[in-house]
């Protein structure tokens, strides 16, 4: 085929993705109980961390972001796959000349803005407790390629053909709890066991806290770029492995 | 250019258990409404589904207006209005944005979303509840907000998938009025309904289906001429009459009592309107009324139900 068309049919797609992302933002996240749970989700978290504690602002911060970014870009996109097949205007949207990765970036897309918007609270906190920021525009690559990565795990979790959100929302923290804890938020990576950083390497959220670590402190355990290009790697694998198994589901929907 | 608008070949569809659709062909021509007709379950869901590219079949082929919709379904559907049967508007979003959303959909330009949304909206009578959020809207209001959607990127061939079943009259009387007016226009309407009234007005062709079969499918004046059988005439009389009686007096085979009347079934009602007249001469009786029925495409559509489980017996 011409490969003018090609580029042109492959716009005409972004453009619906984004469509796509402004009525989820419109249904699903521009709701006052989402907007205020998104900005004590965060708050409460730091409150937890602080308790019986004695930690160096530039320590808690990376772990606030890392936190942050990971629970806001991954609370509805899970969900809005179940509520679509369950309300059927799934099938409304099926039904047009948007294709199905289209629609998954366009949740995705939808779930990364929610994700960067509350970024904003960690960099306040932070601001407010005199945290130096050592690299800026490190820090603003970093989340948009975090949010991105999260927002695609989000999609995947919404996998299962089922029409029940709760179901859904169930698994999802069934996974999302656990990565947290291995993902080295708590303890930096430099003091977690062998096996125990082992383990976290499988979660996308622990190169995420290690960048976000050598913003504020300047040290890193892992290289820089190592932790940016495994960022990278995982929202390519998760975003593909999501329009795939998507692909393989879908038809149940109906 | 061809003149057939939706070809389909040998389409199978099976759900574990269940043969939804069973080797059904057929073709619709270009500026024709086609109906397709059944009961609950027959199948009419799943081929609409089939048709407009949303579910793949099993086996066999399908074509709409020369596009292959199994090898490219979005170039097909760019051609396609559908309003699926149970889809829903954003509850949340209003009208306008329900429209507006579907324009992106369809990668209309602005000008032209702004433009057809207002004359469609005008058409189907909502344009002054337009900034309403849709979940205030009545269910024959919806639906005529789905159709509004449907038509949005002036589509070639209509799908609807019972589009008036449930709702309130006035909005089943617009609905019907807007689709004969667009079929006028030129645009080809595939309709599926369970409801025969509807059908018998509306179409120039119907197809009958049930488990996944297509049983008949012709015009509904020839539909209702070819089963001859089930011609009756409803007489009443002065006197008490004996069923049997009557039967053998009049050689016919099948007849009942409806009420105070007797339906008595022919393939010639001529003949036997002539002999019904000897009758009442020779056995001194009155008649009291006589009306000749022609089968009505209900009529039609129980015999070849009854028919086909017949034959499945
Ligand atoms: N997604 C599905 N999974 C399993 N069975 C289905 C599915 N969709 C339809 N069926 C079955 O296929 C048959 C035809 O259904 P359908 O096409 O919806 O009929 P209609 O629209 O004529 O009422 C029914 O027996 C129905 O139960
Ligand atoms: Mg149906």
């Amino acid at each position: 085929m011409d490969r003018g068309i090609l580029v042109k049919d492959f716009m005409q797609q972004i453009k619906r993705a984004l469509a796509i992302a402004k009525k989820d933002i419109q249904n699903y996240y521009k709701r006052g109980p989402v907007i205020i749970f998104g900005f004590l989700t965060p708050l409460f978290l730091l409150m937890s961390f602080l308790i019986g504690r004695e930690l160096e602002p530039s320590m808690l911060i990376p772990s606030l972001f890392g936190m942050t970014v990971f629970f806001s870009a991954t609370s509805i996109g899970p969900a809005v796959f179940p509520w679509e097949t369950r309300t059927k205007t799934l099938e409304r949207v099926l039904s047009t000349p948007i294709t199905l990765w289209a629609i998954l970036l366009g949740d995705v897309f939808a779930s990364f803005t929610f994700g960067i918007v509350f970024s904003i609270v960690p960099l306040i906190v932070g601001i407010v407790l005199n945290v130096s920021i050592l690299h800026p525009l490190i820090l603003i690559i970093v989340i948009v390629i975090g949010s991105f990565c999260f927002s695609s795990l989000s999609v995947l979790l919404s996998v299962p053909p089922t029409d029940q959100p709760h179901q859904i929302m169930m698994l999802s923290s069934l996974i999302r709890f656990p990565l947290l804890f291995i993902s080295g938020v708590f303890v930096p990576l430099s003091q977690l066991s062998d096996f125990s950083r082992f383990v976290s390497y499988i979660s996308p959220l622990t190169y995420f806290t290690d960048i976000s670590r050598w913003i504020t402190t300047g040290v890193s355990f892992l290289p820089v770029w190592v932790d940016v290009l495994v960022l990278c790697l995982f929202c390519v694998a998760l975003l593909g492995l999501a329009i795939i198994l998507h692909g393989k589901t879908i038809q149940k929907r109906l | 250019m061809s003149e057939v608008a939706i070809k389909v070949s040998n389409l199978k569809k099976r759900f574990e258990k269940i043969q939804a659709v069973n080797d059904i062909s057929f073709q619709v021509k270009k500026g024709e409404f086609f109906g397709f007709l059944g009961p609950n379950g027959a199948g009419k869901t799943t081929t609409i589904r089939i048709l407009t590219g949303i579910l793949k079949p099993n086996s066999g082929d399908v074509n709409v207006t020369d596009i292959n919709v199994l090898k490219q379904p979005s170039k097909a559907k760019e051609k396609m209005g559908i309003v699926p049967e149970i889809s829903n508007v954003y509850m949340d979003m209003s009208a306008w944005d329900n429209l507006m959303f579907m324009g992106k959909m369809y990668a209309l330009p602005k000008e032209q979303r702004i433009e057809r949304a207002t004359k469609l909206l005008k058409r189907f009578e909502l344009y002054g509840r337009r900034n309403d959020l849709a979940k205030k809207f009545s269910k024959g209001m919806k639906k005529r907000l789905l159709i509004c959607m449907a038509l949005l990127n002036r589509p070639e061939i209509l799908f609807l998938d019972e589009p008036t079943s449930g709702l309130d009259v006035e909005s089943q009387r617009i609905i019907r009025q807007i689709i004969r007016k667009y079929n006028e226009d030129g645009i080809t309407v595939f309709l599926t309904t369970h409801n025969l009234e509807e059908a018998n007005r509306l179409c120039d062709r119907v197809a009958i289906i049930n488990n996944g079969k297509i049983l008949e499918i012709d015009t509904p004046e020839t539909l209702k001429l070819k089963s001859k059988k089930i011609q009756s005439i409803d007489v009443k009389f002065d006197k008490v009459v004996e069923l049997n009686a009557l039967k053998s007096e009049l050689s016919i085979k099948s007849a009942k009592k409806v009420g105070d009347l007797f339906r008595l079934y022919t393939n010639d009602q001529h003949t036997l309107f002539c002999k019904l007249v000897d009758y009442v001469r020779e056995q001194d009786l009155r008649l009291l009324s006589v009306k000749m029925l022609v089968p009505s495409l209900e009529d039609v559509f129980v015999q070849v139900i009854k028919k086909q489980k017949m034959g499945a017996k």
